[in-house]
């Protein structure tokens, strides 16, 4: 057998649905003007030709999801007396995410080495995770607001992915990155792919070289501390945002969840949910006060946990993977790799902090500069 | 000269007496234009004035403690109103810098038109059309075919309200009897297809929240029912059912007093029409209590006041 696959275009749907013999395939699918990861079936239109508007994480990490559920129980004998049942139930289906890109994929090995890699692995992540087998379509161009080279991924960067695909004019090469991988090749549909993996490698160079860089070339962004602990800094950068959900929601490497009893009567769930860091709610505590009440603080906290606080516990990965949507998405377009641009340099903590006393902007390191 | 020009020229004349302005410049990409707030007349030369300058920065008004100069279009101006109506600002605190509007883009509907493609470069020619070019090639799109859909039907394009005007005031030319044509033909689907509609669209919300933060009438934010535990209306668990229950409170707290602004379907990341359940509840308060939002700030919004005896309310005489 070949390293290499084939896919003929028209053979896509046969493939997934060999694939759907025996997994939940899920896969973008286009509703209405948007792409959304769905299970596929063949009413639904695959849509393959952009990244999805959200990240496949909810198919491994949901949105929402029971943890267990109680019931309070009486005792026959004593009325008085009370007891808990819980019940947890971790069954999780075999699952393909088809057609997620490169950045998706990385998404997932930020949540690793959180929910898996660590003396207290996750059981419900890792069950999910375990599960699933990824086939990433790599990127033939960049989408608007992309920059996946900066922060270490490209858009046939195979980190996360167990298959990667790339597109030629007939077809997909389809080369194994994981074991797991590698039975992909052993479907009915796949051809030997080794004459076009050329091609391949040639589509996915291409592609690197238009992605843009804000940060400088060949190096992970450094923040200046001092600036990043400058109020001033984020009371100008983040002024315009509305302090809303959709990009810490809309991001494939946000992991931050929330776990609430919902409650009936004698019985409820526990349920973890996702939180966002830019809500007013995420670190309010129970008497009341709140360590982050403004958008500000909060927004700081946002960047910090991608690009400082992420990077010192693990090896210096940030944790962003560059996809773009929360720049793409946001109600008011902030930019997050535009401040990342300012923080980069260490030297500009005294123009903010003077520019902010003469009510400017700084006019150095900014990407919008004319 | 352009109102481009005459904007910064304005601003720049107002300056001693407001610490900052809110204004537009260019996004992240061509297509995008974003908030922009100065704080010093230099700062103008990076403003932007277009069909793009669609979002309605009122809404960062009743934040804002100092005094402030914001640029307005004639929707915006009916968000200053409502304000005014409700006692939300200080109208002293505010110079209103307003310019008759001709129409802005969606961006969400060019994009359509565009295929999503990114953008390498946009002009807008001087027959009302916006020209986008992407790698795949150029688009000329007449800005009446990409603009929100309020733009259709626009009774206020000059500003209500204003300090300074740029420009010539424009009269409507759009029919009033159309402003609400879209929600009467909603109406006319039966009580199953408007279900099936509606569960349709908010089984995509990912309760983001964009909406309700966006929009500039919600004024409870931090403290809203969405998301405290006391009172706990709402799980946390994604059901439609929450989803539902969220933009039904949304909704109804914008009973009368949203100004049909689009802004919270201009943000919604889900393209989900999140603002025709408030219009439809506008057009119900025009049809019982003839008041129209944003329109005059003597007026006082139907929920704020009570009348025993309402004219077009018949119920409580049964
Ligand atoms: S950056 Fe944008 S998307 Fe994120 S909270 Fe602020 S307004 Fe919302
Ligand atoms: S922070 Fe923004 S660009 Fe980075 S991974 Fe998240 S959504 Fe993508
Ligand atoms: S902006 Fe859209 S997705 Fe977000 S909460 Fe509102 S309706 Fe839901
Ligand atoms: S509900 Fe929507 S249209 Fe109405 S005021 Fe709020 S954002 Fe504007």
């Amino acid at each position: 057998m070949s390293d290499t696959g084939y896919l003929p275009k028209e053979k896509i749907k046969d493939f997934l649905k060999e694939l759907a013999k025996d997994a939940v395939v899920y896969a973008p699918c286009l509703e209405g003007d948007i792409v959304l990861f769905r299970p596929f079936s063949e009413e639904r239109t695959l849509c393959l030709d952009r990244p999805a508007n959200t990240p496949p994480k909810s198919v491994i990490y949901p949105q929402s999801e029971t943890l267990f559920a109680f019931q309070y129980k009486k005792a026959p004998e004593d009325h008085q007396k009370m007891s808990v049942e819980l019940k947890a139930d971790i069954g999780v289906p075999n699952m393909v995410i088809f057609g997620a890109r490169p950045c998706d994929a990385k998404g997932f090995r930020i949540y690793d080495r959180v929910f898996i890699e660590t003396n207290t692995p996750d059981p419900y992540y890792r069950k999910r995770r375990e599960n699933t087998l990824i086939v990433t379509l790599s990127c033939a161009a960049p989408s608007p607001g992309c920059f996946c080279v900066a922060v270490g991924g490209g858009p046939a960067h195979k980190e996360g992915s167990d298959v990667m695909m790339t597109e030629l004019e007939g077809g997909y090469v389809i080369e194994p990155v994981t074991e797991k991988g590698r039975a992909i090749l052993g479907k009915h549909v796949i051809e030997d792919g080794k004459p076009y993996l050329k091609d391949a490698q040639h589509v996915q160079a291409k592609a690197h070289d238009e992605v843009r860089n804000p940060f400088a070339p060949d190096e992970l962004p450094k923040i200046s501390q001092s600036l990043f602990n400058f109020d001033g800094f984020w009371e100008q950068v983040v002024g315009k945002c509305v302090s809303c959900g959709a990009c810490t929601y809309l991001c494939p490497t946000c992991y931050c969840f929330n776990i609430t009893d919902e409650q009936g009567i004698g019985s409820g769930e526990r349920v973890r949910s996702w939180d966002a860091c830019m809500f007013f709610h995420f670190t309010l505590e129970a008497s009341g006060h709140n360590p982050r009440p403004t958008k500000f603080q909060r927004f700081k906290n946002r960047v910090g946990h991608k690009f400082i606080y992420y990077p010192e516990k693990y090896e210096g990965v940030i944790a962003c993977c560059g996809c773009g949507r929360c720049i793409r998405y946001c109600p008011v377009n902030v930019d997050i790799s535009e401040i990342v641009n300012y923080l980069k340099d260490t030297h500009q903590e005294l123009h903010w902090a003077s520019s902010r006393k003469e009510g400017t902007q700084p006019t150095v390191g900014s990407t919008k500069d004319e | 000269m352009n109102n481009a020009e005459q904007i910064k020229e304005t601003i720049a004349r107002i300056f001693p007496d407001v610490e900052t302005v809110i204004c537009y410049q260019q996004g992240f990409d061509g297509l995008h234009a974003t908030p922009y707030f100065i704080s010093i007349p230099e700062q103008v030369n990076k403003l932007i004035w277009n069909p793009l300058c669609a979002q309605n920065l009122t809404s960062y008004l009743p934040s804002i403690k100092k005094k402030v100069g914001i640029v307005v279009k004639g929707c915006d101006s009916r968000t200053i109103i409502q304000y005014l109506q409700e006692g939300l600002i200080d109208r002293a605190k505010v110079v209103i810098i307003g310019v008759p509007c001709t129409g802005v883009i969606s961006v969400k509907k060019v994009l359509r038109e565009i295929g999503h493609q990114p953008v390498v470069d946009v002009v807008f020619d001087d027959n009302g059309n916006i020209v986008v070019k992407t790698q795949k090639g150029e688009k000329r799109l007449a800005i009446a075919d990409v603009c929100p859909d309020k733009c259709t039907t626009c009774q206020y394009p000059t500003p209500l309200v204003y300090d300074h005007l740029i420009g010539e005031p424009i009269a409507s030319n759009k029919p009033k009897e159309d402003v609400y044509k879209d929600i009467r033909e909603f109406d006319a689907k039966t009580l199953e297809e408007k279900r099936a509609y509606w569960e349709k669209e908010f089984e995509r919300c990912i309760r983001c929240y964009a909406c309700r933060n966006a929009c500039p009438m919600c004024i409870c934010q931090d403290s809203c029912i969405a998301e405290t535990r006391e009172p706990h209306w709402i799980s946390q668990r994604l059901s439609l059912q929450e989803k539902f229950m969220f933009h039904m409170i949304h909704a109804a707290h914008l009973a009368g007093r949203c100004v049909e602004c689009g802004e919270c379907e201009r943000v919604c990341p889900m393209d989900i029409p999140v603002a025709k359940l408030k219009k439809k509840i506008n057009a119900e308060m025009k049809e019982l209590f003839n008041y129209e939002t944003g329109v005059n700030p003597d007026d006082k919004p139907p929920m704020y006041t009570f009348n025993v005896d309402e004219a077009k309310i018949k119920e409580h005489k049964l």
